[in-house]
């Protein structure tokens, strides 16, 4: 049966409410807030603030703790990638399934479940002193949100990588292999370029949620370290400044676009040269 | 004799406890134009890609001018391959593609230009240099694939199937310019395919596999004309195989009628099979021929007519371009000479494929 327009056009509105309502609607009363001061009037400062050294502290070291857990994702996702494609069909589903099963328990549950491991008192110290050997000092350290970072966002690391090295024909390795490359340069001229697209959609992946996180680190990194997104929460949460919190997550919102913007040119330009 | 290149010495080889090649023996000659001819499943690629270096036999060893090469890898071997599926690098231009092999051997910038203008020109595709391989149809592709593998002057070029992703029209052109080709660059060409055809049009020397071992190797005159066993004749072309008795030398019992034929040394009254081409059976008039029937069936093929006759309880497929109405009587003319005698197949991969079909 032919669609007409006006069936249509009813059968999106759903999906055009859906928009309006909890897309278009908070995101400009994010821009609304961000751009006034508490009397209603026009003002820069909430975005400025961004400048001031605690505010341009908390993002960068928002920035630096994504880039090691996206860049430590990336260093496991891809061997394992690598080793799934190469695997038969039915040990992959299973390899896949158990790195996906933590993703079906709450998000919160798993992250505090690395607080109970990494606790002065807790799991691991207690194996580590029951062997008579030194603690571990680690909760609420950068390398706890770190590795609450990997644990977390692994899997949305190892996907795409894994379905773009599975789509790597068999014969184009072996193209390469016959036109003279030893395995290492099969895999830095045409392995690794081939699978660009998928790093780059499993960096983004990655990235972007660890550094907009706050449930992470203030979990895991306790009150003491204050990433760009526990800055925010707070704003909104325990400051009511819902201003200064819009317009900083403004400018969060801006800098996540220039990445996506940036790596998406430089895949494009993968593709064609 | 031309000198021999490769030579694969009582190669074997099983997947997954599956015997895919059995004790294979096979000399290549330099500068052959050899075709690896079979069904699916006969081995044919697996022999290919034993040559090129992509799987280890699990028994006998594979010499390449007077070496042993059986260990060696790919990358070290002096042959490149052309693939089924193109395998081109979709991450780099058509100039790239071709240029890779060059650039992993550190020739000069300068040598490594010539080398991709001589090629393209060489495949017909001057001007691409610098467009991707998905924009480009699959001929084109396919020509690209081939131009990246000659630039690094291997002595031997390895097809598989390299043409059966095309349509029947592009097909045709690309077997001639294949031709063109291995006599413009004087090397080794082995191709693998499954369409007879494509191998009868290209080759000097026709390999005809079946269930990983070779049935019969020689030149396509002598595949078509003297199949050596019914797999072979009716794998090659369409063909009458009728169970017979050679009464004796140059004497065949077919279907109760004794036909002279120039075939001897199979015995007397030993039962054998007898294949005769479909265009070498001659319809006559009623009375002047060997054995009479009735034309069953006529359709019209454009070079020539195809024609069932039953004769003595065996549909026999005629071609010719005197048409027999169908329901007429006629009678069947075989000349000697074209009746060729077979041994009956003494395994299962002797057998004719599906003595039905055709």
């Amino acid at each position: 049966m032919p669609i007409n327009r006006k069936t249509s056009r009813l059968l999106n509105s759903p999906y055009v409410a859906w928009a309006v309502i909890f897309i278009i609607v908070p995101l400009f009363m994010v821009f609304y807030y961000g751009f006034t001061d508490d009397s209603g009037s026009f003002t820069f400062d909430n975005v400025a603030a961004i400048a001031s050294p605690e505010h341009m502290h908390s993002l960068l070291l928002a920035v630096a703790l994504s880039v090691v857990s996206t860049v430590i994702c990336f260093i496991l996702a891809y061997p394992l990638g690598m080793i799934l494609a190469r695997n038969k069909a039915s040990n992959r589903s299973m390899i896949i399934t158990l790195f996906i099963l933590p993703m079906w328990m709450n998000f919160l549950l798993r992250t505090l479940a690395w607080m109970t491991l990494l606790e002065n008192k807790g799991v691991i110290n207690g194996v580590l002193d029951f062997l008579h050997l030194p603690g571990i000092n680690i909760i609420n350290t950068p390398a706890a949100i770190v590795i609450g970072m990997v644990y977390n966002f692994l899997p949305f690391m190892i996907l795409p990588i894994y379905n773009s090295l599975s789509s790597i024909d068999d014969s184009v390795i072996f193209a390469a292999r016959d036109l003279g490359a030893d395995s290492k340069q099969t895999f830095f001229k045409v392995t690794l370029p081939l699978t660009v697209p998928g790093i780059i959609s499993g960096v983004t992946m990655v990235f972007i949620p660890a550094l907009t996180t706050f449930a992470i680190s203030t979990m895991l990194g306790g009150s003491k370290i204050l990433l760009i997104g526990n800055v925010i929460e707070q704003e909104f949460t325990l400051s009511y400044d819902w201003n200064l919190g819009s317009g900083l997550s403004i400018v969060l919102m801006v800098f996540i676009i220039i990445n996506i913007v940036v790596s998406s040119i430089s895949d494009k330009k993968g593709e064609e040269s | 004799m031309k000198k021999e290149l490769i030579k694969l010495n009582h190669i074997s080889k099983a997947f997954d406890g599956e015997l895919i090649l059995d004790d294979l023996n096979l000399v290549i000659h330099e500068n052959e134009f050899v075709t690896l001819l079979g069904p699916s499943g006969c081995g044919k690629t697996t022999t290919l890609r034993i040559i090129g270096g992509f799987e280890t036999p699990d028994k006998g060893n594979v010499v390449f001018d007077g070496v042993d090469i059986t260990d060696l890898a790919p990358n070290k071997r002096q042959l490149n391959t052309v693939f089924q599926k193109y395998a081109l690098f979709t991450h780099m231009d058509v100039a790239e593609n071709i240029a890779f092999g060059l650039k992993i051997r550190n020739k000069p910038q300068e040598f490594i230009e010539d080398k991709i203008n001589y090629a393209l020109k060489l495949v017909n595709l001057e001007g691409y240099e610098h467009r991707m391989p998905n924009s480009l149809s699959g001929g084109q592709q396919q020509r690209v694939a081939i131009a990246r593998a000659i630039v690094n002057e291997p002595k031997v070029l390895l097809l598989d199937e390299p043409l059966g992703a095309l349509d029947l029209k592009l097909r045709q052109d690309m077997q001639y310019e294949l031709i063109r080709l291995k006599e413009e660059l004087g090397i080794t060409f082995i191709y693998v395919t499954h369409d007879q055809e494509e191998a009868l049009t290209m080759s000097d020397h026709i390999v005809v596999m079946n269930q990983g071992y070779i049935q019969q190797e020689g030149s396509p005159e002598d595949i078509y004309n003297e199949p050596e066993n019914a797999f072979v004749a009716d794998f090659i072309g369409d063909s009458n195989i009728i169970s017979s008795t050679m009464v004796k030398d140059e004497l065949v019992n077919i279907l109760g009628v004794d036909f002279v034929c120039v075939d001897k040394g199979f015995g007397e009254m030993k039962p054998v099979d007898v294949v005769i081409r479909p265009e070498d059976v001659e319809l006559v008039p009623k009375g002047e021929g060997t054995i009479s029937g009735v034309v069953s069936h006529v359709i019209f093929k454009g070079v020539h007519y195809e024609m069932e006759v039953t004769a003595r309880g065996y549909k026999w497929l005629v071609h010719s371009t005197k048409l027999s109405e169908a329901g007429s009587e006629v009678d069947i003319k075989v000349d000697p000479f074209n009746i060729q005698v077979m041994n009956k197949p003494e395994s299962e991969d002797e057998e004719a494929l599906n003595p039905d079909a055709d």
